[in-house]
């Protein structure tokens, strides 16, 4: 006779059974992106021989299950989970224990249960979206047969409180267990691990509600577990590694005893509860237990006095007592410019001639530096900090070296940046020039918009080592290989590197590589990649780097080539027959308060500042992590946390100062579908044109019941009658910003030059979503009313996309010359497009608003020359022209 | 009417054998594989045994007429490979529907037949659904571990086709069988329960896994337990293994299923290992004993044979099984 099904019973080649009386079961965190930079930089570089070892300690180490993340931006997350867990499964010595696939994407989650044999876990679902989504996903999970993480989240918000915590746990599983029969032992609810003692008095009792959460679900949830993520709740003592540690192990102590049976513990982070010191233990407990009204004040005093390792907050000057040329080196390694005037004076007395002193100690400092980075011991905000030294050092020798009449400097070699004509996009690669100026090479920067006459020029006068280009937007991509095709024409045989965010190995190799066969192009990822090139380039290995290049890149046409082979796409017909077909209701299709365009003009920037999502920012310095977890990031934590600093810092100044102008312009129009076009009418009577907005169809081949979506789709046709609207938006924050960044790089300065233009960007991309609020609920004003009529309609106000021309659901770039024009954009905001359709100032966003609850992002996927040459025709444009605009997408 | 669940609760029931090695004996051309069906068919058809339902139904039905003489209960549809991956190797995507459809047609007559005859012993058709030729954990390139032949999505539609058109032919029980890879189980699970879904009707399932050695695991490297866990998220009548191995084999495995199984437990055990002429030599009474030691511990709620079993063996098997107590097992929370 067997046990029945009254435990949660997990497996991958082996059981996992989780009895009542099973330890704490300790879920392995190293394989996660958003965890690990270390798991990230393997993932990036496709090094997934290092991430299954990775798994493989994990699992030696004692990882009863090991929970796989794969969100990062930079990288296709559902193919790295489906690629990472299929070879998992061919290694039995990882695959014996289960998988918990972690993903805040659903399509994330689908992927990766469809490559499990064994019982995984879920991590995570809520009620976030509402319920309707919330069963569709936990039915699925049931069908896949996984086990689910329900975190403690609803369409209000996350819970933070006891009451919030057990109301959310108690609707999820009874919706779980009545509406959908999961099974009660599959539930593993997550109820929230907030920090303590941050000097906030409604955090007090975080912990406690944590652990009286935990103790009510155990008891009137039968069948339940409980899970979380430990680490959060010692947030505030970042740095203090022994008040973390002991907080950690008290804090599971005492949930353990509460009812917590599962959890994401990092293990190096955790001290023997036994051990902790008796006086460091009260003063925690008081904290976690909220035992007395002063307890975080007495653990902060105590903290002070206990500090372990890794903590030096006071600023220590004994390197002052150093000899000169190791306080250069210190200087640069640190980034400190304080003293760097003085000390370069000072050790130019010891040297016969001024050039000496950059040849050799800064030259050695910089070594340090370069060689800390490229192990990644230094991060990118470091080295550009450290360049900034570096600068002034040479700036303030210059002077002295133009005394002297031969006070050329020796380089590693010169390099040639520029950003392609028609993109204006240049953090990127001013980042790649600092790093390579650190490491003693010569950077020629022609800057933005740089026609390929001038880039070929200047490479032949200046006679270069190595041309390296960058862009941002889709039609630089077709500008690079331009410039590639002219390269060759000139007989040039210089080195070309390819970088920026849209170029990508397969790009470099399959469209530019072949154009250029006298020298050899060459995808360079990031920054951290940019040395180790031109290394290779230029130094005596180059005929073995290239020739490994050139089969490398060779294979990758091949594989490319085959898989394009292998996708097959609809016909235009095919992917219109299965178009979206929303039941459009007049009174979903709300009429603005009034039709046309409204300008909001030098936009108060402290009202942005809330709306500011940081995780992109700390992308651009190549620190990879959601924020704010990423500040507490066990390797980048440190250096996230003072890039922050110094970002609020120069935040407030651009606010206080109003060092930025932010415009914008949102209109509303009346507008119908006419198949896949989207027709705006300048007034109500819908009699006359205004603009006719062409929108591209997905041509991919669905699974059945999945519509091929085109913008239009969400816009009610034409026939049906109904009274439907579109918006339209263009936002900049990047007005004044010219002057400040002239100030910065007089002062050579890129590391607060860059930081600016990343924070610009940042308040752009805050007004938009700022605007988009605005227009929801006032100019077009669909979601007030429904807000104020019901309650149960609140999600109803995040309801609407903003889809932006150039971006995956409508990629043509054309259609923002139409867009602008519509707002008479240009005018109002003082935002230009370049030849590439590249907005400027950089700093700024458009798109369209659809307001329609069903409308959707997505992606367009690959199309076929068939919708190139229909849209042509729709738009009246050359055929020609399309498909150069479109070449990126067009399979 | 006694359900499938009370007569479960009443004795050990008696699933067929072979189904290949009874073809064999018929000395078989290519003509028969191709008769009134596939005779423009550009490629070789003979050896694609699921075709002769439609081809040369009498013989298939004469085969099950044979279980159910000797005693069989469940009658195994001739659907092994009916589905379009497998069928892809001959070209016969296509005929997936009407060798699923055809197949449990014919079982359905014979067995319809049967409990005509024999109303105290009613006899049942199990839609027997294959593992198909691919794998979806394992690559086939051993120079690229993360390469995927099939993909879950494609294992589901093609399980999908099969299972609505064995349903459409009268099928009692859905039989997921010979699992090497509990992934392709789970495919043919999901299909299942989605099928159920839109036609919003349901029958019992069986799933039979097979361990390939006496490493006790799966080709895919599961144990038994850990392949069990893997497929108790869909209720079932029973779980159990079959193929591979010869009775005695099997038991420590089954062993493990009695143990932990909130479901039936089936075994279907081959007759001994194959000798090197690739032919199983067990006769009835060997196999018998050995499953004598299933019964005398309450291992199994159903009992059968695979390959090198004919309807000798089932008939030794059933006159044994009828003298022991089925397992006990509350299949109050194995139906749905």
């Amino acid at each position: 006779m067997s046990d029945s099904k009254v435990t949660l019973k997990l497996s991958g080649l082996e059981p996992l059974i989780v009895t009542p009386e099973s330890n704490f079961v300790n879920v392995g965190e190293r394989t996660n992106v958003t965890g690990s930079r270390a798991f990230l930089r393997m993932i990036k570089e496709g090094d997934f021989e290092a991430a299954l070892s990775v798994a493989r300690d994990q699992v030696e180490g004692g990882a009863q299950i090991i929970d796989v993340n794969m969100d990062e931006g930079m990288i296709d997350g559902k193919e790295a989970m489906v690629k990472f867990l299929n070879l998992i499964a061919s290694e039995p010595d990882i695959a014996r224990v289960p998988v918990m696939i972690d993903s805040s994407k659903w399509e994330i989650i689908e992927a990766g249960l469809k490559c499990i044999q064994g019982k995984g876990v879920v991590n995570s679902i809520s009620l976030k979206e509402g319920e309707e989504n919330f069963i569709d996903q936990a039915k699925k999970i049931k069908r896949y047969g996984a086990a689910v993480i329900v975190m403690a989240f609803d369409e209000q918000g996350q819970a933070d409180s006891y009451e919030r915590r057990i109301e959310i746990c108690k609707r999820s599983y009874d919706i779980l267990v009545q509406k959908i029969g999961f099974p009660k032992e599959d539930i593993i609810f997550d109820p929230n691990i907030f920090p303590v003692a941050t000097g906030m008095e409604e955090h007090n009792n975080n912990a406690l509600d944590f652990f009286r959460a935990t103790k009510w679900i155990r008891e009137n949830l039968p069948g339940a577990h409980v899970s979380g993520g430990v680490s959060n709740v010692s947030f505030s003592f970042r740095g203090n590694d022994k008040v973390r540690e002991a907080m950690h192990a008290a804090f599971l102590y005492h949930a353990i005893q509460h009812g917590m049976d599962m959890g994401i513990v990092n293990p190096t982070m955790l001290e023997v509860y036994a051990d902790i010191d008796k006086v460091l233990l009260e003063y925690v407990e008081d904290v976690l237990l909220n035992r007395r009204s002063d307890a975080t004040e007495r653990l902060l005093e105590l903290a002070e006095t206990v500090k372990g390792d890794g903590k030096k907050r006071e600023q220590d000057l004994s390197w002052r007592e150093k000899e000169v040329k190791e306080r250069l080196s210190y200087a640069l390694v640190k980034g400190l410019t304080d003293w760097i005037d003085e000390d370069v004076e000072e050790c130019r007395k010891l040297y016969s001639r001024p050039i000496e002193v950059i040849e050799g100690p800064l030259m050695d400092g910089m070594n340090v530096v370069g060689d800390l980075f490229g192990s990644g011991k230094m991060f990118l905000p470091q080295v550009v900090k450290s360049a900034r030294v570096m600068k002034k050092a040479v700036a303030y020798l210059l002077p002295f070296i133009e005394d002297e009449k031969d006070g050329k400097r020796s380089s590693a070699g010169k390099v040639l940046m520029a950003t392609v004509k028609g993109d204006v996009h240049d953090i990127g690669k001013n980042i790649v020039g600092v790093v390579l100026g650190c490491n003693n090479y010569e950077v020629i920067d022609l800057g933005v918009m740089v026609p390929f006459e001038k880039i070929i020029q200047a490479a032949i006068t200046e006679n270069v080592d190595v041309i390296g280009l960058s862009g941002l937007i889709t039609p630089s991509l077709d500008e690079m290989v331009t410039v590639a095709k002219e390269m060759e024409r000139a007989g040039l045989d210089i080195p070309l590197m390819i970088g920026g965010a849209t170029t990508s190995k397969v790009h470099t190799a399959v469209k530019i590589e072949q154009h250029y066969k006298k020298g050899q192009a060459v995808h360079v990822l990031d920054a951290s990649r940019a040395v180790t090139v031109v290394e290779s380039l230029l130094g005596a290995k180059k005929d073995a780097f290239v020739s490994d290049l050139k089969v490398e890149y060779a294979r990758m046409r091949e594989h490319h080539e085959k898989h394009r082979a292998s996708k097959e796409l609809l016909s235009m017909e095919g992917a219109r027959a299965n178009a979206l077909k929303i039941e459009f209701k007049q009174e979903e299709c709300i009429a603005p308060s009034y039709v046309g365009t409204r300008a909001y003009l030098q936009f108060p920037l402290k009202d942005l500042v809330p709306y500011i999502d940081w995780t992109p920012f700390f992308q651009t310095w190549e620190l990879h992590g959601r924020f704010p977890a990423i500040l507490n990031d066990e390797v980048v934590g440190q250096e996230a946390i003072k890039l922050y600093d110094d970002a609020l810092h120069m935040l407030n100044r651009i606010v206080e100062e109003n060092w930025l102008t932010a415009n914008a312009v949102a209109g509303v129009f009346p507008a119908n579908s006419v198949g896949d076009d989207i027709e705006i009418y300048t007034d109500e009577s819908r009699s006359e044109v205004l603009y006719v907005q062409r929108t591209l169809r997905q041509q991919t081949k669905k699974a059945e019941g999945q519509p091929n979506l085109a913008l239009a789709d969400f816009i009610a046709p034409k026939n049906a009658g109904i009274k439907d609207f579109i918006g339209g938006f263009v936002v900049t924050a990047g007005g004044g910003l010219e002057k400040y960044l002239e100030q910065f790089e007089q002062d050579h300065d890129d590391y607060n030059s860059i930081l600016l233009k990343a924070l610009a960007d940042r308040l752009a991309e805050a007004f938009a979503e700022k605007l988009h609020e605005i227009v929801r609920t006032e100019q077009w004003g669909y979601a007030n009313q429904e807000s104020l009529s019901n309650e149960e309609l609140i999600k109803e106000s995040y309801r609407g996309i903003r889809p932006a021309p150039g971006y995956p659901a409508c990629p043509d770039h054309t259609e923002k010359v139409g867009l602008f024009e519509l707002l008479d954009a240009s005018n109002i905001t003082g935002v230009t497009l370049t030849e590439s359709l590249a907005m400027y100032p950089v700093s700024s966003v458009s798109g369209w608003y659809f307001a329609h609850p069903a409308a959707k992002y997505f992606g367009l996927g690959k199309i076929t020359d068939e919708q190139v040459r229909d849209l042509s025709e729709r738009k009246g444009e050359n055929v020609e022209i399309m498909r150069r605009w479109l070449s990126s997408v067009v399979q | 009417m006694k359900t499938i669940y009370d007569i479960l609760q009443e004795r050990i029931l008696i699933l067929d054998g072979a189904m290949g090695t009874m073809i064999q004996r018929h000395s078989l051309t290519e003509e028969d594989f191709r008769k009134g069906w596939f005779e423009d068919h550009p490629s070789p058809l003979k050896g694609n045994n699921d075709l002769l339902s439609l081809t040369r139904p009498e013989i298939i039905k004469d085969i099950h007429r044979q279980y159910f003489a000797a005693g069989a209960d469940i009658a195994e549809t001739n659907t092994f490979s009916g589905t379009t991956i497998a069928q892809a190797d001959y070209s016969l995507e296509k005929a997936v529907y009407d060798i699923n459809y055809q197949s449990a047609k014919i079982a359905r007559e014979v067995a319809d037949e049967f409990t005509a005859a024999e109303p105290h012993k009613p006899r049942f058709v199990a839609g027997s659904i294959g593992p198909t030729n691919r794998t979806a954990s394992i690559s086939p390139d051993v120079n690229d571990p993360g390469f995927r032949a099939i993909t879950f999505d494609q294992l589901v539609e093609a399980y999908a086709q099969q299972v609505k058109a064995l349903i459409d032919g009268g099928v009692d029980i859905l039989l997921v069988e010979t699992v090497f890879d509990t992934l392709n189980a789970k495919a043919a699970l999901f299909a299942i329960d989605k099928v159920f879904d839109e036609i919003g009707k349901v029958y019992p399932i069986m799933v039979s896994g097979t361990i390939t050695d006496q490493s006790g695991r799966t080709l895919t490297g599961q144990t038994t337990e850990a392949f069990l866990i893997s497929v108790s998220h869909i209720p079932l009548i029973s779980v159990g293994l079959n193929c591979a191995l010869g009775a005695s084999m099997m038991r420590p495995y089954l062993q493990v299923l009695n143990q932990k199984s909130p479901f039936g437990v089936s075994a279907h055990p081959n007759a001994g290992l194959p000798n090197e002429f690739g032919q199983y030599d067990e006769t009835p009474e060997m196999m018998a004993e050995q499953i004598r030691e299933f019964l005398d511990e309450g291992l199994v709620n159903i009992i059968g044979g695979c390959c090198g079993t004919t309807p000798a063996h089932i008939r030794a098997i059933a006159e044994i099984a009828a003298q022991y107590q089925p397992r006990q097992t509350n299949f109050s929370n194995t139906k749905v």
